[in-house]
């Protein structure tokens, strides 16, 4: 039986993470050599937290399935990362992004947690552009600030329109740095299929060498998971297509508790699908939304091009709906509004599947060269994608995942249910409760790696001091390659017909129609009743040609296909147990008079971690009571 | 630097291509053994010939005022720096300096040549569809050995005179009209300019990266200069061919 | 629209490589370039033919994952485009596509479309950053940088390391992929203290894999993110100046 203890420090708020540092056991720059810890990932949390952790003293392994580690998804991240620097001095501070984060995730996440995010923001900004980060800057030579949707202030540091890769380019140099001095080694095209424990201790890890097949397994006393989010449970997604679940959800499988799974996140500017065969959603920045009116064609039955369709015959909704916050409402809300106005068929596009962004005003207000300062890159990529001059004709958007809150459970440490297997950035589920604000996901994954594993690893390792680590031919090492090897043949001795992407676009399908912006107990029920099915379809028909020994991208997508198909069915019965709307979850059971979302904090203030319970079985539910002692909860309004 | 061992089979599998010396020279020969410090010496070998070739080509269009005048001018190249150093001194010494820089310009342009060679081994197997790449940057190795074979023959025909059968010590007028009265020789010498004007277009240009001599906002006059240069050189050079057969210069 | 393909299909990396022609139907103008392979892969599985392997992962031209040669041309040879923004209403119906795998000696073919393309990490990691261990580093606006000098490290900073520069250079040469990465960090202040070794351990790494620079500026053109060839001309400064300079005196004087 699991107990949830979050082990969070006593003392005052703002002083936790401070003795917490002081209380931890250290470990002898001598003695660091003798611990291996494995890094599964190379984003913003992989790669921060393994330089970090070599620069210590410690033997690092780090793997990633991208052939380089520069590839990993945080490279796309866009906006920018917050830090409660107060540069400019309009009121902002550790307390204030700490306040707008925890009321951003609907009272959903940890105090604790949420302060010292706030508190090492100031930290991570030093460290990038010590590194060399090129953030904007202002003609005086100092660092700029941009603002963020649902905060007052501007403490957004962003690098063009490419904060994220250049973020990740400033943690893999120093990731790159200690590869060449021999303390990290360097594994990619390298997959995690399995994380071995023994007497319940994290042990290693079993990889698979994605160019020959190779399954082999490394020892270490202690693992750390910092492999991205699991947006692609819906297959259309603004996640890199290769983003998968695989190794949070063997960890999971091993014992680890999965967390809130059905917080996901929902961003209301995306390029709309043009085709079945859509691969992948393109995001435009929220910045857009400052600028840009949205609406739809008053009659479902117009298709005048928008240009001859008159003001009187548009619905401006959010304006109409949310007058004091208009086309800047969250996120959330944006999406909701912009998902009902299609289903009621006021959708437009080719598909009729989007809402009209319209920056017509905004060029006759601004002007068309202020317009083109400040999103033309952005008009740029959208008429690149779709061919529609944004300054001639509006923008097409619609709604679609992005960002997963929920994860691996951990606890103050970063350290999962299992001992010694730590989980880091998107991966976890720790600071954004039941929705992420812009521009904290890159400042949570970088806290996590630079400023918070080298030291709650460290305390871990203190502990197993003078014990040898079990080695690779320890029998829980051999039955785990053994696992992965018969995945292996599994699939490609099932012979049926259809491909791996055939049964993610299925389950995408399910998970959007039932799971994506609006649930209701009647939908979730039914996917729990599809899911099993279509899932049955996938053991049964799946079709995986060539062989297990050369680079195979069906095969790798065959298992994230399975696992995906696992987690996809926990995230539904999450969504179903809960029955409250917070943040990027809304019941449709669950709302206000004029449908907003209605939190109950009496039954839900808390975090569901799920226990794995075996195979086909359903998982088990553990609660960890989430208390408020420095913020007044309170339900949130934007009209 | 530490040298770090495979790690994986992906990495494994790529081996360098190029042998990294296995002794440091001391500076500057240490220069001479990278590919950046070969193309920089390459740059400059390239600069000191421009010079002598500009000069060179100044210097023949005496040709149009005279016998005089032009035999006048090589006896002059022999007591240039005289009386400070005894004749052809400053003479020996500058066909020193052009002799190590040809030496030198050759030498690079053969072992940049083999390494570029060893960086892909296998070629595309489709047609390759060129953007800016043009023609003359891609024919600098055709060029080149144009040029140094026409030059073994330019010296055996004027300076050494065994590939003239006129050549008569001195007499330089005569000896570069009696070369030229020869329809192949001018011929060979118009065709061997061509190639020499290719070459600087392209290499009058790319000097300047070469050198790291960068500046966005001049930039736009390395392209001009190169046009130039070469325009003024080959004009000049071809016109003298062209004049003895056409008899303005005989 | 209806077109075909011809690509490049090769079983390992030791297995001769050949060029297969298919077939693709019914190709909409608003596809990306990759989703057109996705659907020809969709087809093979059915036909029970092996999918071709190619690389991609973000599909929004800033992973530097994808890359291919598209008619002879690196990333199809639209300015500032990579593969994966390709679409697919730049070519017309009827028309025959090449795809070919990058070529060079430091990019082994992995199988069919993917290559290896490692070495480029073996450049950054003798160089390619400021010595800075975490919890080291000074107040962030204690150092004023000029918004200039900022922006034009900001230019260089933007590649993708998709090594296009690479496969278009008719040299096999990466010198637009390190000099972008050597003037990102040897423009900013930040980064001077190790500028002159950074800029010899990282160009004769380079010189380790790849080819020559010829100045043909064929890896410009091809590149995705516009990096300008001044870069290369940057770098060669500062190589012979590294190697001249004497680094103990501050570079006053000669090396010893
Ligand atoms: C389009 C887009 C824009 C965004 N913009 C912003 C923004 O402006 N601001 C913001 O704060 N956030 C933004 N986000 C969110 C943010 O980018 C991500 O949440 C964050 O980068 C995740 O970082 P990470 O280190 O946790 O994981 P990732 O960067 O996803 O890295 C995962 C790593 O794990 C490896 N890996 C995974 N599984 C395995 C396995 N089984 N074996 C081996 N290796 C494995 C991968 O190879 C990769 O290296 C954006 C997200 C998207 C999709
Ligand atoms: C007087 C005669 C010559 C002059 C004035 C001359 C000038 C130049 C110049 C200015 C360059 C450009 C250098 C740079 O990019 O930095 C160059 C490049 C080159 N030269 Fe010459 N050159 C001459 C003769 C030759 C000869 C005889 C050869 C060969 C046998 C040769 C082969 C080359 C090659 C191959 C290059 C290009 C090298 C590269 O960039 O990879 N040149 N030359
Ligand atoms: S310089 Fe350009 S072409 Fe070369 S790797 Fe970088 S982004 Fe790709
Ligand atoms: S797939 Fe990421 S750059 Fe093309």
């Amino acid at each position: 039986m699991v107990t949830l203890d979050a082990r969070i420090p006593d003392g005052p708020i703002n002083e936790k993470w401070e003795s917490h540092r002081f209380n931890m056991r250290l470990v002898n720059p001598a003695n660091k050599r003798r611990f291996t810890v494995i890094m599964i990932g190379s984003g913003l949390a992989g790669a921060s937290g393994a330089a970090s952790l070599a620069e210590l003293g410690y033997n690092v392994k780090v793997f990633t399935y991208h052939d380089s580690p520069r590839r990993a998804h945080s490279i796309a991240a866009q906006g920018g990362i917050n830090a409660a620097k107060n540069y400019q001095n309009d009121g902002d501070s550790v307390f204030r992004l700490f306040y707008d984060t925890i009321k951003g995730g609907d009272f959903r996440s940890r105090e604790a947690n949420v302060h010292r995010l706030a508190e090492l923001s100031v930290n991570i900004i030093d460290q990038c552009v010590a590194q060399g980060v090129p953030f904007a800057r202002e003609y005086g030579g100092l660092l700029d600030n941009r603002s963020f949707g649902g905060v007052q202030v501007s403490r957004t540091f962003y690098a063009r329109g490419q904060t994220g890769q250049q973020l990740l380019l400033g943690a893999y140099s120093t990731l790159m740095r200690q590869v060449g001095l021999g303390t990290v080694e360097l594994f990619p095209r390298q997959e995690m299929l399995d994380v071995v424990t023994v007497d319940g201790r994290a042990a290693g890890v079993v990889v698979r060498d994605l160019v020959t097949g190779e399954v082999s397994s490394h020892a270490a006393h202690a693992v750390v998971l910092a492999t991205g989010g699991y947006g692609n449970v819906y297959y259309l997604s603004t996640n890199a297509k290769k983003s998968n679940a695989t190794a949070a959800w063997r960890a999971h499988k091993r014992g680890a508790l999965f967390a809130n799974p059905c917080y996901t996140q929902i961003h209301p500017t995306c390029i709309p699908a043009s085709d079945d065969f859509q691969s992948k959603l393109t995001l435009m920045s929220e910045s857009l939304r400052n600028d840009g009116r949205i609406w739809v064609p008053k009659d479902p039955a117009d298709t005048r091009p928008p240009n001859q369709i008159p003001e009187a015959d548009r619905d401006y909704y959010l304006e109409r709906m949310y007058p004091s916050f208009g086309n800047l409402v969250p996120r959330d809300v944006a999406s909701r509004a912009a998902k009902r106005q299609v289903d009621q068929g006021r959708g437009v596009g080719p598909k009729r599947n989007g809402v009209y962004l319209d920056f017509a005003e905004a060029i006759q207000r601004l002007g068309r060269k202020e317009v083109e300062e400040r999103y033309g890159n952005l008009f740029e990529m959208y008429d690149r994608i779709t061919d529609e001059d944004p300054y001639e004709t509006p923008m097409r958007i619609y709604p679609a995942i992005h960002y997963t809150m929920g994860g691996l459970w951990v606890d103050y440490n970063l350290m999962s249910s299992i001992p010694g297997v730590f989980v880091a950035g998107e991966a976890n589920f720790s600071d954004h409760g039941a929705n992420r604000l812009g521009a904290s996901a890159l400042m949570q994954g970088l806290a996590d790696g630079y400023f918070i594993l080298p030291y709650t690893v460290g305390d871990y390792l203190a502990g197993l001091l003078g014990q040898k680590a079990p080695g690779t031919d320890h029998p829980a090492f051999v039955e785990a390659r053994k696992g992965v090897e018969e995945q292996t043949r599994r699939f490609l001795s099932i012979k049926g017909t259809k491909s791996p992407d055939h049964f993610h676009r299925e389950l995408g399908k399910i998970m959007w129609e039932q799971a994506g912006m609006e649930r209701s107990k009647a939908g979730l029920e039914q996917a729990l009743r599809d899911i099993p099915a279509l899932r049955a379809d996938f053991d049964r028909d799946l079709r995986i040609l060539g062989t297990g020994d050369s680079l195979n991208d069906s095969l790798e997508k065959a298992g994230r296909v399975a696992d995906f198909f696992e987690l996809g069915e926990l995230l539904i019965r999450d969504a179903l147990h809960r029955e409250e709307s917070c943040g990027g979850h809304l019941r449709i059971e669950s709302q206000t008079e004029d449908g907003e979302a209605m939190r109950d904090d009496e039954h839900f203030s808390y975090v569901g971690a799920w226990e794995w319970t075996g195979d086909g079985q359903p998982q088990a539910l553990h609660k960890e009571a989430l208390t408020f002692e420095n913020i007044h909860v309170a339900q949130r309004s934007y009209k | 630097m530490v040298q770090a061992k495979p790690r994986s089979t992906v990495e494994a599998a790529v081996t360098p291509v190029n042998r990294r010396p296995k002794r440091q020279l001391p500076w500057p020969l240490n220069l001479y053994q990278t590919a950046v410090g070969k193309k920089w010496v390459m740059a400059i070998t390239g600069v000191i010939g421009m010079g002598f070739i500009a000069l060179h080509m100044f210097g023949n269009l005496k040709m149009y005022l005279g016998a005089a005048e032009l035999d006048h001018y090589a006896v002059g190249l022999r007591e240039i720096a005289y009386p400070i150093l005894p004749k052809e001194n400053a003479l020996w010494l500058m066909r020193g300096v052009l002799s190590v820089a040809l030496v030198l310009h050759v030498h690079s342009a053969f072992s940049l040549w083999a390494m570029n060679r060893r960086a892909r081994p296998m070629g595309y197997q489709s047609k390759r569809d060129y953007i800016a790449a043009n023609w003359a940057s891609r024919t600098m190795k055709w060029t080149g050995p144009i040029i140094l074979l026409f030059l073994a023959f330019h010296l055996a025909d004027l300076t050494w005179g065994f590939a003239n059968p006129d050549f008569e010590h001195g007499a330089v007028y005569n000896n570069v009209v009696a070369s030229f009265e020869r329809v192949p020789v001018s011929i060979l010498y118009i065709v061997a300019n061509l190639a020499l004007g290719v070459h600087l277009y392209h290499g009058a240009w790319s000097l300047f990266q070469s050198l790291g001599v960068n500046n966005p906002s001049i930039n736009w006059l390395r392209r001009g200069f190169a046009a130039l240069f070469t325009a003024v050189i080959v004009g000049g050079n071809i016109s003298f061919p062209i004049a003895v057969l056409t008899g303005i210069v005989g | 629209m209806d077109l075909t393909l011809k690509v490049w299909r090769q079983d390992g990396p030791q297995a001769r490589g050949r060029f297969e022609t298919y077939p693709v139907q019914g190709i909409s103008a608003d596809m990306s370039f990759l989703e057109m392979l996705d659907i020809v892969n969709e087809r093979l599985i059915t036909e029970g033919v092996e999918p071709i392997q190619f690389e991609h992962d973000c599909r929004e031209g800033i992973c530097g994952s994808c890359g291919v040669m598209i008619n002879g041309k690196a990333h199809g040879g639209h300015e500032r485009t990579a593969t994966c923004q390709l679409h697919m209403r730049t070519f017309k119906d009827g028309d025959t596509i090449v795809v070919e795998p990058w070529r060079a000696g430091a990019f082994p073919v992995i199988r069919d479309l993917v290559v290896n393309r490692s070495a480029l990490d073996r450049i950054i990691e003798v160089g390619g950053f400021i010595s800075v261990n975490t919890g080291s580093a000074p107040e962030a606006n204690m150092l004023p940088i000029p918004k200039e000098v900022s922006d034009a490290a900001m230019d260089a900073a933007e590649c993708i390391g998709c090594g296009a520069c690479v496969a278009a250079c008719p040299n096999g040469a990466a010198q637009l992929f390190t000099s972008a990465k050597l003037q990102h960090l040897n423009l900013l202040p930040q980064g001077q203290a190790e500028r002159w070794q950074r800029t010899v351990a990282m160009v004769e790494k380079m010189e380790e894999y790849f080819g020559g620079c010829t100045n043909h500026g064929e890896c410009q053109v091809a590149c995705p993110k516009g990096i300008s060839i001044d870069f290369i001309s940057y770098m060669n400064r500062d190589f012979i100046k590294g190697k001249s300079l004497n680094r103990r005196l501050g570079g006053q004087g000669l090396a010893k």
